[in-house]
């Protein structure tokens, strides 16, 4: 029997390099031996990924995508499909799941390094493909047709209206109609089941190909390319993704599972923040809900658009301040000056810095979800805030913490005092 | 000289087969991106409309949809209109300097044709919610509070001229639509004496 199937695999490999790629990219890629919990989030992202693909699937053979439709045929999915509860819930559960995962990823990157030289197209694709998973979560969140659905696309389209110029003619082709509407939910539906899935594959593969061709970083900010055998030329502190990573991510995998599935069937909505409660009315077009916050994932970026006040009878300041605040992570690799990439390494200076953006992030976060007179306001007397909403101030500081983190970065990365790198990983 | 590549003649084709390709690239582009844009059955739905305007009681408001969007129009009583002139240093634009939103014929104090029906588009110029009527003084939004619209999106204030108060996230006042009076109950939405909008 053994013998037919290495004749097989021979026939193939003769005409597809199958043994070759496994090889490169599992049993034969040396990946850092020093990995730690961080380093499960990666693999975590692409699970999420199938699960995201799979799930989808099937919740597109019962889902109709049109305005008269959408809100009752994902009402039947949730009570009249066999199982539909449960594949639409593991869809809307995976998408705030992603979200966690790709935020703990990309926290990987910050404190280790990971995007510095010679990893700055790794970190560009991930950027883009942070950009997909936003887009993807946008157009994915209309199709339920909620009046959370209605009115996020509303504000987050309006967005485009405020581009000096083109700002209305731009959202009145998104739209495809002077209101959200049909012709709205109909695209957004293409983009979400086929265009950027299609994107979002292509940048996934781009990303593991680029870090397969320069290897993985580690928590020690090292490259282990620098001491290899001398005869067989493999990395002397590497050891192969397969079989000992994959092993190491079963377990990730496991714990992420219990988490996934107790989260799944005992708060799928996650007490409002996974799953709006204005989205289970149906879409209103003349009546928007009396508190509307975009899903907890966007929120940090959401405060931040609410924080800039309009200048010169324009908001689109605001709307360039969150752009950018998204963007701005692609300048990393750029931006830091650091001689040490890991954290271990670093100072006292960029490591303040690293917990205020935290902070920030956190505090934006939550902000985002509430109105903006949370807090209440500031008693009139008070010298020059006197009046302002109490929130508005908070966002305000914190705004300019998070952009002063990437703004300052040259300068304070620069004169940190840093620690002696070893040559080789510890531990 | 027979097997030397004349380098100018392959820089010229390749410039012309990229230039060409660029064109017909970009001359493909135009109906895909074009049929992104508003169908016609979607403009035919732009039409105007026409509204009822003999029930509302002072002080109260009625809402009618056009082009998807919501129409308020607002019957204020006299004290309401005697109100709006007492808050203009609290206003970003009190003197409508801002002449896009609204026509002509309502660029007078009251915003409006007759000075008691206030018509204005019921989105909020910040980003598009729709605001809630407040219209009473006072009330549930504070004691200084003249009467008009809260947006509950991001905050925004507007008075029942539909005209921003200062510190909303909102830049300009709301919209007033074009509009004309057909008779003492019937409003149209959507056209005036200059034409549809």
């Amino acid at each position: 029997m053994s013998k037919y199937l290495t004749g097989l695999l021979g026939w193939v490999d003769e005409r597809f390099p199958l043994t070759a790629n496994v090889k490169a990219h599992l049993t034969e890629y040396y990946a850092p031996k020093n990995f730690n919990f961080w380093y499960f989030f990666g693999s975590l992202a692409l699970l999420v990924l199938v699960l995201q693909i799979v799930t989808g699937i099937f919740l597109t053979m019962n889902y109709k995508p049109d305005a008269e439709l959408a809100f009752a045929s994902v009402e039947y999915i949730m009570r009249d499909v066999s199982w539909g509860w449960l594949i639409r819930y593991m869809h809307s559960t995976g998408a705030s799941m992603f979200f966690v995962v790709v935020y703990l990823h990309m926290f990987r990157g910050l404190i280790y390094g990971s995007y510095r030289n010679p990893r700055e197209l790794i970190w560009l694709f991930g950027v883009a493909i942070f950009l997909c998973l936003m887009g993807e979560a946008f157009f994915g969140y209309l199709l339920p047709w909620g009046q959370m659905s209605y009115w996020g696309a509303q504000v987050i389209i309006n967005l485009f209206t405020s581009i000096p110029f083109i700002g209305p003619d731009i959202s009145l082709w998104l739209r495809g109609d002077y209101m959200v509407s049909d012709a709205t939910l109909n695209r957004f539906f293409a983009f979400h089941v086929i265009a950027l899935p299609l994107v979002l594959l292509g940048l996934v593969a781009a990303h593991l190909v680029a870090l397969h061709e320069v290897g993985s970083n580690n928590p020690d900010g090292v490259e282990i390319k620098k001491h290899k055998d001398p005869v067989t030329h493999v990395p002397l502190d590497g050891i192969p993704f397969h079989p000992y990573y994959t092993v190491k991510d079963i377990v990730g995998v496991s714990v992420f599972l219990i988490v996934f599935s107790a989260i799944l069937f005992f708060a799928p909505e996650m007490g409002g923040y996974f799953l709006e409660a204005n989205n289970f009315i149906p879409a209103d077009p003349l009546k928007t809900p009396s508190h509307i916050a975009p899903v907890w994932y966007f929120t940090p970026y959401y405060s931040i658009l609410r924080a800039v006040p309009p200048i010169l009878n324009s908001q689109f300041p605001g709307v360039a301040a969150m752009g950018l605040s998204v963007v701005i992570f692609a300048l990393l690799p750029w931006l830091d000056r650091s001689p040490v990439k890991s954290i271990r390494y670093r100072g006292p200076i960029y490591k303040t810095w690293l917990a205020l953006f935290v902070v920030s992030f956190l505090i934006l976060g939550y902000l985002g979800t509430e109105p903006s007179n949370v807090w209440g306001v500031f008693d009139t007397g008070t010298p020059v805030v006197g009046g302002a909403d109490r929130a508005t101030v908070v966002a305000r500081i914190f705004t300019a913490v998070y952009f002063l983190f990437f703004i300052l970065m040259p300068w304070y990365t620069k004169i940190d005092k840093t620690k002696p790198v070893p040559e080789r990983v510890t531990a | 000289m027979a097997n030397q590549v004349d380098q100018g003649k392959r820089r010229f084709l390749i410039a012309a087969t990229t230039a060409m390709g660029g064109i017909a690239a970009t001359a493909i582009a135009v109906p895909f991106i074009s049929s992104m844009l508003p169908s016609e059955r979607a403009k035919a739905a732009g039409a105007p409309v026409e509204a009822d305007i003999s029930k509302i009681e002072p002080g109260a408001m009625i809402t009618v949809e056009w082009r998807g969007k919501p129409v308020w129009i607002v019957n204020r009583t006299q004290e309401m209109l005697d109100a709006l002139s007492r808050h203009n240093d609290k206003l970003s634009d009190p003197k409508l300097e801002v002449v896009t939103q609204q026509p002509d014929y309502c660029n007078n104090p009251a915003r409006s044709v007759k000075p008691n029906l206030m018509v204005l588009v019921g989105i909020c110029t910040h980003l598009g919610c729709s605001p809630s009527p407040k219209l009473e003084a006072n009330g549930d939004m504070g004691s200084d509070w003249p009467g008009g619209f809260f947006c509950p999106c991001h905050g925004s204030r507007f008075d029942l001229a539909g005209r921003v108060f200062k510190g909303s996230p909102a830049p300009i006042n709301l919209v007033v639509p074009p509009h004309k009076y057909l008779s003492d109950a019937i409003l149209l939405i959507g056209e005036d004496d200059k034409g549809a909008a």
